[in-house]
């Protein structure tokens, strides 16, 4: 690399260019959250970060990211091998309608979803609503109604304002990480080594968790990393379906919004150094992990 | 590369030839992404929709071009307010979609510029400290929206570290440029101008560039890096100048790549909520689509709400397709490409 | 007009960003920073302003808005957010502002009725027939009662939902605001109010938290916000909220689907305006905002309010939507609890008596 070094020019200018703009738009604004927070002193900022209202919804932050990472880790993973690996009506368009909520504005996410999960909602009264359709549908044939009403009140699912919706939406924004970070490398990935193991009598399950899996694992742990740490940030989608009580089901970033209203901008200041002192690590975690994985491949 | 899910290259070809699916774990697992994927995108999706047009296609309509009534109708003192209201709330939603259109005209640019320059330091050379350069590079991923906004309210607020040169200064706005006639000599001007930076379009256009910031920078990465320095050296040691080399070799080598990061860029830089809010000051003015969605759903106007949302959801479905076209080409360019890189 | 060919001759400069003085605007704009539920009376109010403003001086003015919770508003002012006037929801938000030096001290007097053109109140709306029979305070305390107010930290409107379920299960001592007579009754209690024990009443303290505590299912960070959720989304059986508010959602929702109901008794509320003075100096703003919220207390102005359901300060005006606004007898913040920043410090403040009922049990 030293060699090429010297040949390719740019270097100082794209370099310069580079951290001057990341400074200015980046850094430096980082470091001014730094520096409020930093009036504080030692003990003080201890006692924001800890108090039980703020500890609380950095644990519903942290509870609801990982569970919907964890959610995402599992059906992104199925949704991308389904997609990769077989064939069924309008693959193409359930492919294309992945990258959908990168592009939906959060807020607009969340209206949805509360409007969706709400108690008279298409999914939060979803066993109600569907003896209605399915009546109505009947009705139009002739037929009287198929299904008693009521007979489906069992079947709703009213998470608007409950840590279930706040989950929910959390799925929403990270699946595209995942689904479309394992996708690339299931379509390079090379069958005949497949074939070669089902040859030699290996069983599917065997040789998914055996020769595909560990091929995929780095790819699918940075997508559920990146959606995680892009769930612990979200705001827009969540304080539209939250209850957001204090201590209950306020996320972290409300409480920041929270302390902001009450003229409290060091310990709002506080809070999102924490924030973003653990989406750092998250990073630095992933790009370690990556480099690791690129290196073990090249020895391997 | 943590940039892997915007990696350009996620066209799905034919089915692979590989072994035979087992019957029963295909039919399950189609089954379960199949459901997933509805209960989480295409519902959604569908029901944005159905409340968009809640009130037929004249309501959606209305909600841009409220209803002129004939010029002889003799028209009541309410319904004279309420005519007038419809006019001044479809006024702001133009607004609102021109001020996202203008923000991004300025981001996505801005972000190309630096996601090449970036892409181009970060994959050709080496150089300590770059592994950090790369994660810093990606820091605007993970940081809250709620952080991005209020990062520059401690920057530019009046008590913020450059508070007091930032609202003392004035601007004009460059997209108020109107045709005023001759009749006092030049016959443009512009009709607005901005005084301080926080809570004005300009704080917009800030932490719109913080929330894209890493988009074109990583979905270059990957694909730079793989493509090596050979093809580079070789026009180098031909003559070619830095520039040249450049223009003619890097960037059309990584042309599917640029694209799909812009548009990322762009569908992130109009949907963009929480950051844009917190420096809003939830002035009228500095509406974009999004904001302006959220007043008029506390307005109780649902169905404008999911109507200008439905606006931003066929541009997504448009940026969608947009995608789609590129990775086909993309598809069918590679073989090429991979000809030409090899020799 | 020299402000016009400046404006021309930056058009000649095309200079995308110029620093101060370079360009000035082709009209006069003003920004009225307000709390939620008033987006539609200060646009109704702004054109109408604009039309008397034109016929007077024959200059343009365009009133801008911007609206939020009041607590935030007030910090976006403070941060740097150009308000010429502020119309907030509490003096409290305004005496911050002023505490910020951008708002000389003395704004009370600035306009008449200590700088606030209308009153309201706080009241119930509860769904059409009052199902679960909500007539007063003490029965937001039946079990299963789902009461929706916005969070007391952010919202103004909610502040004073507070201050109203407190002052009512304290048994504070009301007037009848109706008559001269009463008004002077309820100032000079209020003058000669010294201490309060108010703020040390167990019964009202575990009421309040109680109510918070198992009755609150949602608390959105706004007063419309909370109105959202009780009208659109359809949570809980009685909103707390701005009387004016509730006619709204009325009005908006259409009659057949709720109620307002009216307690025994409630709080007055006075929000404030006030001319941001370092802005207004600034801008050279300074005639058009007075001469806007002076116009606030004209008949034709007060007329609007009393039409959008805000108590007029003007007798003529109140008494012509008395039907709508009815007789209920109020306690004042002022004789009650001592002012705004006395009851700001001991129940809103970080670790005040609202943070206390929400302490996780560990």
């Amino acid at each position: 690399m030293s060699r090429t070094h010297r040949v390719i020019p740019g270097l100082p200018l794209t370099l310069g260019y580079t951290l001057f703009y990341l400074s200015a738009l980046v850094l430096l604004p980082l470091a001014a959250l730094a520096l409020k927070a930093g009036q504080m002193s030692a003990p003080e900022f201890f006692r924001v970060i800890t108090d039980p209202v703020v500890t609380a919804s950095l644990r519903l932050t942290f509870f609801a990211s990982t569970l919907a990472a964890l959610i995402n880790a599992v059906f992104g993973l199925i949704v991308a091998w389904s997609l990769v690996r077989y064939d069924f009506p309008l693959r193409r368009l359930f492919d294309a309608v992945i990258d959908f909520p990168f592009a939906l504005p959060t807020a607009v996410a969340g209206l949805t979803f509360a409007n969706l999960f709400l108690k008279d909602g298409w999914l939060g009264g979803f066993g109600p609503r569907l003896v209605e359709g399915v009546n109505a549908l009947a009705g139009l044939t002739g037929a009287g109604p198929l299904l008693p009403s009521g007979a489906l009140d069992w079947l709703t699912f009213p998470y608007t304002g409950q840590t279930g919706g706040i989950v929910i939406v959390l799925v929403f924004v990270g699946l595209p990480f995942v689904v479309r970070t394992v996708q690339p490398v299931l379509l390079e990935w090379d069958p005949e080594y497949e074939i070669a193991a089902r040859s030699l009598g290996a069983k599917p399950a065997t040789i998914f968790a055996r020769v595909i899996f560990p091929e995929i694992a780095p790819a699918w742990v940075s997508g559920v990393a990146l959606a995680f740490a892009r769930a612990v940030g979200e705001y827009g989608s969540v304080i539209f379906i939250a209850a957001n009580i204090p201590g209950r089901s306020q996320i972290a970033p409300l409480q920041i919004v929270t302390r902001l209203d009450d003229f409290q901008y060091a310990q709002a200041s506080a809070i999102g150094v924490v924030l973003l002192a653990i989406s750092l690590l998250i990073l630095l975690v992933i790009n370690g992990l990556e480099s690791f994985s690129r290196r073990h491949e090249r020895t391997a | 590369m943590a940039g892997a899910p915007i990696a350009a290259k996620t066209a799905l070809g034919p089915i692979k030839p590989a072994p035979p699916p087992h019957p029963v774990a295909r039919t399950v697992l189609v089954t379960l992404a199949v459901s997933f994927l509805t209960i989480f995108i295409l519902v959604p999706l569908v029901n944005v929709f159905v409340q968009a047009f809640a009130k037929g296609l004249d309501g959606y309509l209305a909600v841009f071009w409220p209803p002129q009534p004939a010029p002889e109708q003799v028209l009541s003192v309410v319904q004279q307010r309420k005519l007038a209201e419809a006019a001044v709330q479809a006024g702001r939603t133009w607004h609102a979609i021109g001020l996202t259109l203008s923000v991004a005209a300025i981001v996505v640019p801005l972000n190309i510029c630096f996601g090449l320059a970036a892409a181009w330091a970060t994959t050709k050379f080496n150089f300590r400290g770059r592994a950090l350069l790369i994660s810093l590079i990606d820091l605007p991923f993970s940081v809250s929206p709620v952080v991005a906004g209020l990062v520059f309210v401690l920057l530019l607020g009046r008590n913020g570290i450059f508070g007091d040169w930032a609202t003392h200064l004035t601007w004009i706005d460059p997209f108020s440029l109107r045709w005023v006639g001759f009749e006092a000599g030049f016959p443009l001007a512009f009709e607005r101008d901005y005084s301080g930076v926080i809570f004005t379009p300009l704080a917009i256009v800030l932490a719109s560039v913080f929330v894209t910031f890493p988009f074109v920078a990583r979905s270059l990465t990957p694909l730079m890096e793989s493509q090596g320095t050979d093809e580079e050296l070789a026009a180098l040691s031909l003559g070619a100048s830095g520039w040249r080399t450049f223009f003619k070799i890097t960037v059309p080598n990584v042309k599917w790549a640029l694209l799909y990061g812009v548009i990322l860029c762009t569908a992130r830089a109009f949907g963009e909520f929480g950051a844009v809010s917190v420096v809003s000051g939830h002035v009228d003015v500095n509406d974009t689509m999004p904001l302006r969605i959220e007043k008029l759903w506390n307005e109780y106007n649902n169905q404008a709400a999911f109507t200008v949302a439905s606006v931003l959801a066929l541009l997504a479905v448009f940026t969608l397709v947009a995608k789609a076209a590129i990775e086909w080409k993309a598809a069918r360019d590679l073989p090429q490409n991979q000809g030409h890189s090899s020799q | 007009m020299s402000s016009r060919l400046k404006t021309r001759l930056a058009g000649v400069a095309l200079g995308l960003i110029a620093l101060a003085g370079a360009a000035a605007a082709a009209e006069v704009r003003l920004l009225n920073v307000s709390y939620d539920p008033t987006r539609e009376l200060y646009a109704v109010i702004g054109q109408n302003f604009a039309a008397k403003w034109k016929a007077q001086t024959g200059d343009k003015v365009t009133v801008e808005l911007s609206n939020g919770g009041s607590g935030k508003q007030a910090r976006s002012v403070i941060d740097g957010l150009n308000a010429d006037v502020v119309t907030l929801a509490l003096g409290w938000d305004v005496t911050a502002i002023e505490k910020a030096g951008l708002i000389n001290s003395g704004w009370q007097n600035k306009f008449p009725n200590h700088a606030s053109p209308y009153t309201s109140t706080i009241a119930f709306l509860v769904r059409k027939g009052n199902p679960k029979g909500i007539k007063d305070w003490s029965d937001l305390l039946r079990p299963g009662v789902e009461v929706i107010t916005a969070n007391p930290k952010t919202s103004g409107g909610a502040r004073w939902s507070f201050l109203s379920l407190w002052g009512a299960f304290a048994k504070a001592r009301t007037h009848d605001f109706t008559t001269a007579a009463g008004q002077a009754e309820a100032k000079a209690a209020a003058d000669a109010a010294k201490d309060f024990p108010i703020y040390n009443d167990a019964e009202a303290r575990g009421k309040v938290s109680e109510i918070f505590n198992k009755h609150v299912p949602v608390l959105d960070a706004g007063a419309r916000g909370s109105t959202v959720t009780f009208a659109q989304k359809q949570i809980g059986d009685v909103l707390l909220n701005w009387e004016n508010e509730l006619w709204l959602a009325k009005d908006e929702f259409g009659a057949d689907k709720f109620d307002i109901v009216y307690p025994s008794t409630s709080i007055l509320t006075e929000p404030p305006v006030a001319v941001v003075d370092k802005v207004v100096d600034q801008r050279g703003t300074r005639k058009v905002a007075e001469a806007y919220l002076s116009y606030l207390y004209t008949p034709e102005a007060q007329d609007v309010i009393g039409q959008l359901h805000y108590r007029p300060r003007d007798v003529a005006a109140l008494n012509k939507y008395s039907a709508e606004l009815p007789k209920i007898p109020f306690f004042t913040i002022d004789e009650t609890y001592g002012g705004w920043a006395k009851a700001q410090a001991t129940f809103f403040a970080d670790g005040g008596i609202f943070d206390q009922f929400y302490k996780p049990a560990n």
